[in-house]
């Protein structure tokens, strides 16, 4: 516990600044998104479980090779395997190719009355721990309200939040945090 | 002159906290290093006090180390001054002013036939040649910490015409690989005990307005849910667990309220609730996300951050008629708003370019100033003196946390060894 000064205090803020700059210029030249674009599958009338039927588990999927285990949520070639939607920064828009992804799951919720889904939103490290909440937050809750459009029911669907505190890529750079940006479809029992 | 000891009561409080918590081992402890200074400081000279070799806990050396951790003192050697003064009467002042001194403290430690301690200090002006305090307290050797701190609280509040913050406590969240622990340590980073264990994250902890409580955010159950912990019992209860994500507890100043955010109605939204956690009351409507409240002083306003703009912006709310008013312009991010204790202004974080810092603005004139140059600082809170604000930061690669003067002069650096250490919360002065 020693006290020092520094006198090339003004210097190092000087330098700061110059390498804020240089950043911040870095910044404008990153390249927009590229997030794993989840396959196009057209989705409606992909899963047809049928209506009230308990639970997820076998239930008949068309368009899946004969000899699929039954589970559409787990079959790699179903879209409703897929379960992430991937955001711009401090963004919440849903970006097209994720509509079909979205409207498989909100369809099979529809059809399978007794299915209930967490849809957790994630932010990048970037920014307030509390916004990161919120902005992960709404993240979920626009792709919940594109499901309820698309038939499921609110009851269905709770959205929750892990803001930046469960990244899935721990690095620091923009592929880190493009794909922490993003939604996690969870489905009850999973 | 001495005056009765009138901070006993506090100190047995701590005593109390100290051996309630002590069962648990102090781990993620923080180190506390000046790292910038300027402006004046004041040259105080502290002689160790007599009788006090005889016990392990270096008073004057712990009384010193606050003083100068604070930026504001300059310490002057008292070593070859023979005989030592113990009182008042003993100090010769132009010993002291020829070695650049313009405060001298000096005191005795005497046992006491029931064994305690009588604990006397002397603080002298050495250019006017007055005495400035004179205090005694008999207290257990095992409080001569919070009794350091108190003497050091008193020196400072003498020589700076604020309050001292050195008796005061903080709480920090500290990840360890997959473990995090909340922690509440002193303010110069000693005894840090471990208020709760998670393999899930924590965060957002805050002091209720006694210091008896904090409320934190954990995501233990798999979504954001707030508790309100005891420090002196450990135990703890829900304080909003609905559906959807419950964060940004902000306790309201009488400590019987606290603003949160919650999304249960569908977008993040602020609402006020009991510290038991009954009585939820939505605080207004946006289609906008609103979270990060935090109450002014005096209880009738509330900042918060929105994006109601179109940009996360901090505004002032009024409860009395629900007025809202955005407070920052100047950048497209300003963030997490604390009030200054004394109700003129606010810190929060705002980016500029690709970078984060923390910001000070005055009400009356709208005048922002930012005062840290790290690339990714936030989560500030405030000293309850207003003249540090604690904040979390990073150093190669690794959170610490780092505290600023609000006049941006002074800096520190608190590390932690073997671990992250971020989410600071100051609490309050001991009552």
């Amino acid at each position: 516990m020693h006290q020092s000064s520094h006198r090339n205090f003004r210097f190092t803020l000087w330098a700061g600044i110059a390498i804020a700059a240089l950043l911040a210029g870095c910044q404008t030249t990153q390249t927009t998104d590229k997030a794993p674009v989840e396959e196009r599958t057209p989705s409606t009338g992909a899963t047809t479980p049928g209506a009230g039927t308990a639970g997820t588990t076998g239930s008949a999927v068309t368009g899946t090779a004969a000899g699929t285990l039954g589970n559409p949520l787990r079959d790699p070639r179903n879209v409703l395997s897929k379960r992430s939607v991937y955001f711009d920064y401090d963004s919440y828009a849903v970006k097209d190719e994720y509509k079909p992804l979205i409207e498989a799951h909100a369809k099979y919720l529809q059809t399978t009355r007794t299915a209930r889904m967490t849809i957790q939103g994630n932010a990048d490290e970037r920014g307030s721990r509390e916004y990161n909440i919120a902005l992960g937050q709404r993240r979920a809750d626009t792709v919940k309200r594109m499901m309820l459009l698309y038939g499921a029911t609110d009851t269905q669907i709770e959205t929750v939040s892990f803001g930046k505190e469960k990244p899935k890529n721990s690095g620091h750079d923009e592929a880190a945090w493009t794909e922490n940006r993003r939604d996690d479809v969870v489905y009850a029992g999973e | 002159m001495i005056r009765p000891p009138r901070f006993f009561a506090a100190l047995v409080w701590i005593a109390a906290l100290a051996l309630a918590l002590a069962s648990t081992a102090p781990r993620a402890q923080l180190t506390i290093e000046i790292i910038g200074g300027g402006g004046t400081t004041v040259p105080i000279a502290i002689v160790p006090f007599a009788g006090e070799a005889n016990y392990p806990y270096p008073l004057t050396g712990i009384v010193g180390a606050d003083l100068a951790r604070s930026g504001l003192f300059k310490l002057i050697d008292p070593a070859g001054v023979n005989p030592r003064p113990a009182r008042a009467d003993d100090v010769r002042f132009g010993e002291w002013t020829a070695r650049g001194a313009d405060a001298v403290v000096v005191g005795s430690v005497t046992p006491q036939a029931d064994g305690r301690v009588e604990v006397r200090f002397f603080l002298l002006d050495a250019v006017k040649q007055t005495q400035l305090a004179g205090f005694s307290y008999v207290v257990a050797p095992s409080q001569f910490r919070p009794t350091a701190h108190k003497i050091a609280d008193i020196i400072y509040e003498k020589l700076t015409g604020d309050a001292g913050v050195f008796s005061t406590r903080i709480a920090y969240i500290a990840k360890q690989g997959p473990r995090y622990e909340l922690l509440v340590a002193e303010a110069d980073g000693y005894n840090a005990q471990v208020i709760v264990t998670s393999n899930e994250p924590l965060l957002s902890p805050v002091w209720s307005p006694d210091g008896m409580r904090i409320a934190y955010v954990s995501l233990e159950n798999k979504k954001p849910i707030i508790y309100v912990q005891s420090l002196a019992t450990g135990q703890r209860q829900v304080l909003a667990n609905f559906r959807g994500s419950n964060s940004a507890p902000a306790w309201a100043p009488d400590g019987s309220r606290l603003a949160v955010t919650l999304s249960r109605d569908g977008g993040s939204q602020l609402y006020l609730i009991n510290a038991d956690g009954s009585g939820v009351q939505r605080l207004m409507s946006s289609a906008a996300i609103d979270t990060e409240a935090n109450f002014a002083p005096d209880g009738k306003s509330i900042l918060f951050t929105s994006d109601r703009g179109g940009s996360p912006q901090i505004y002032r709310l009024t409860l009395g008629n629900g007025a809202v008013e955005r407070m920052t312009f100047d950048g497209s991010y300003n963030v997490s708003p604390r009030h200054l204790p004394d109700g003129k202004g606010f810190v929060f974080v705002r980016r500029d370019g690709g970078r984060f810092n923390v910001a000070i603005e005055d009400f009356a004139t709208r005048q922002v100033q930012v005062l840290t140059q790290g690339t990714i600082d936030e989560s500030p809170s405030v000293a309850p003196n207003g003249k540090l604000i604690l904040y979390a930061s990073a150093n190669g690669g690794r959170g610490i946390l780092a505290a600023v003067s609000s006049d941006g002069r002074v800096k520190q650096r608190l590390t932690a060894a073997a671990s992250d250490v971020r989410e600071p919360a100051w609490g309050p002065l001991p009552k």
